[in-house]
């Protein structure tokens, strides 16, 4: 009876049409939002994700996420070098600076210091230049974003430069680094370098980034370092869901996209409920024949769901594949949309929240089939 | 002599705002082989009710239902409803056809229930309706089709699994007179044979001369049974 159920279902154009519409555009309101949300609340920790290298982030205790750092002394570096399954830790600098372009173009920029000799933790995506060259004097390396920023329309080119904190500064590499939480460009340099140029309040450690050595679990060896050193002793993920937790907790930006999200959850479901519901009521009397004739509940619910089931699956894949293609679209417009992306796990996300809402709108219709009886084919 | 249906003293009530109303008032009705029955009597007395009770799709609050031989009353829900789709062909006043299926797939949905794939189920029925002379309307949908064209399509569902009993209420009450007319012989060629009863509900009396049989109703009573044999047999 499945075919008989998908040519009731084809055979009804308006409403299958309406039914596909809701779910459609449900399934594109809630990923595109949730997409967005996930990419924005991910872009809070791009500056931990980028460093690659280190799987422990050791900082003040009072720091509360990766943006706003409290300076501790040069001398906590060696602490943490001398804890067991610290295969080796190196100075992070972190801070925002002020970068004034030769047009006087003026940008906040994130300005970033990493190891003299070794650079770990600069960005490993060079798009033009060589990133050793940050051992020159007054060297930095500038994302490709934050270039534009303060060249713009400028073709990527080195050499030019930039007043960082009201000093002069050359750039010798251009980087793709993930796009930070405000959109600044991130500058990178020496942290000997980025002492100086830094304001002298600030000029002091803001990280320990360090890897736990072979044969060791991060987790312990993060949880060491807090006891032996004091300080607060981070894995990299621990880092990072501190950070978007804190971004959760004290901004309204989950409140916003919840409120979206849950507009497209309800307004699909009604759509759907509403259409469905009028779709199994109208064929009532075919249903209430088709039982008389002999098709048993079991059959008749096999048939609705699988009505059900196709629209949501039609629906779905328009839906997700617009979003898919709005996310493909969008950072072209705009360097400041990159990275945005439509991750599986939103689309997995939204496909349960479909599910709900066609079980939501089957359960109402289905009762209705079930408990139809068939007696009604017989009177007028 | 067997019969195809047996009814011994059934009763029947309906819930009601003036209370429990007792529609049938202890019914006895033998349907025999090999012939048309029909039901009639004047509106509200049971007829539709009686109907539906041997169809098997109305429960009876007491009383004794055989059809084929079988204890309708004693199946449960699941047997019933194969009972149904196996033994009964049913056709109704309003034709009750897919609106999205063809005649010939609408024909076919007996057999679709049972287990045949659309399709080759859509040709099995081609037979019937060639016979019932809708050959070459086999393809159009409901809508297409006259009202007529819609019953013997109806007719078609009704008989093409063979069933042994076929229940109809009011087939022609939609039809004007010739209409009707062509759909009873229709159905007259096409249903009635020995191994099968044609039991229908009518109170269209422009019909009855199609019976062989007829079963007056009276406010939930049998009040009379007429058969051709008694009226040309002296
Ligand atoms: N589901 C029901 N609930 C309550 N009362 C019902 C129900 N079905 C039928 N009745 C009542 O039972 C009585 C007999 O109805 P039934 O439909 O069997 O009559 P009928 O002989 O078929 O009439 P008609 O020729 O008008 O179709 C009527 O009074 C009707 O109102
Ligand atoms: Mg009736």
């Amino acid at each position: 009876m499945g075919k008989v159920a998908l040519r009731m279902l084809f055979g009804d154009p308006g409403k299958y049409l309406g039914l596909v519409f809701g779910i459609a555009f449900a399934t594109l309101l809630m990923a595109q939002q949730a997409g967005l949300f996930v990419g924005i609340l991910g872009r809070t920790v791009s500056q931990i994700v980028d460093v690659q290298e280190a799987d422990l982030w050791v900082m003040d205790p009072r720091v509360k996420y990766s943006d706003v750092t409290e300076p501790m002394t040069d001398t906590q570096l060696y602490r943490v070098r001398s804890v067991e399954g610290v295969a080796w830790a190196l100075p992070f600098y972190r801070a925002m600076s002020t970068a004034r372009s030769p047009d006087g173009i003026l940008e906040q920029t994130l300005l970033l210091g990493v190891d003299d000799a070794t650079l770990t933790g600069a960005p490993r995506k060079v798009l033009l230049g060589n990133i050793d060259d940050l051992r020159q004097p007054d060297a930095v390396a500038i994302d490709r974003a934050g270039f534009g920023r303060l060249w713009p329309n400028v073709p990527l080119d080195l050499g030019r430069e930039v007043e960082i904190n009201d000093r002069r500064v050359k750039v010798v590499a251009i980087t793709e680094a993930g796009a930070p939480f405000t959109t600044a460009p991130v500058v990178v340099m020496r942290y000997s370098q980025a002492l100086i140029v830094a304001q002298p309040r600030r000029s002091q450690l803001s990280y320990v980034i360090a890897r736990a050595a072979p044969g060791h679990n991060a987790e312990d060896v993060a949880a060491r370092i807090a006891r032996d050193t004091g300080l607060q002793g981070l894995t990299r993920d621990g880092f990072v869901n501190k950070t978007m937790t804190y971004f959760l907790r004290n901004t309204g930006i989950p409140i916003n996209f919840g409120i979206t999200i849950a507009l497209g959850f309800i307004v699909g479901a009604a759509i759907v409920g509403q259409t469905f519901f009028l779709f199994v009521v109208e064929n009532l009397r075919q249903f209430g024949a088709l039982k008389a004739i002999g098709v048993g509940n079991l059959a008749i619910l096999r048939m609705v769901l699988l009505q059900a089931g196709v629209a949501a699956v039609t629906g779905y894949s328009i839906g997700i594949g617009l979003a898919a293609a709005f996310f493909e679209f969008v950072p072209r417009i705009s360097i400041e949309l990159r990275g945005l992306a439509l991750p599986a796990e939103v689309a997995v996300g939204v496909a349960a929240a479909v599910l709900l809402i066609i079980a939501a709108a089957s359960f109402a219709s289905v009762r209705r089939v079930l408990v139809v009886d068939p007696a009604i084919v017989f009177r007028g | 002599m067997s019969f195809a249906v047996k009814c011994r003293d059934v009763i029947k009530s309906f819930e009601s705002e003036a209370g429990l109303q007792r529609v049938l008032h202890g019914v006895d009705l033998d349907v025999p082989w090999g012939e048309m029955t029909m039901l009639v009597g004047p509106s509200g007395c049971g007829k539709t009710t009686l109907l539906s009770i041997v169809a098997g799709i109305l429960s009876f609050d007491s009383g004794d239902v055989e059809v084929d031989g079988q204890d309708i009353a004693k199946m449960s829900d699941a047997l019933r409803v194969a009972f149904r789709r196996r033994t009964l062909g049913f056709i109704f006043q309003q034709y009750n056809l897919l609106p999205a299926l063809t005649a010939a797939e609408n024909a076919a949905i007996p057999l679709v229930a049972g287990g045949m794939e659309l399709s080759a189920a859509a040709k099995a029925a081609m037979p019937l309706l060639d016979q019932l002379g809708m050959g070459e309307h086999a393809a159009k949908l409901p809508r297409q089709l006259s009202g007529g064209q819609q019953q013997r399509v109806a007719i078609a569902r009704a008989l093409v699994h063979e069933p042994k009993l076929v229940v109809c209420d009011e087939p022609t009450a939609a039809l004007d007179a010739t209409g009707g007319r062509t759909v009873m012989e229709m159905l007259r060629a096409a249903s009635v044979r020995a191994d099968r009863a044609t039991l229908v509900v009518t109170h269209d009396h422009r019909i009855f001369d199609f019976a062989d049989r007829i079963v007056r109703m009276e406010d939930g009573r049998i009040a009379g049974i007429e058969t051709k044999a008694l009226e040309t047999v002296p």
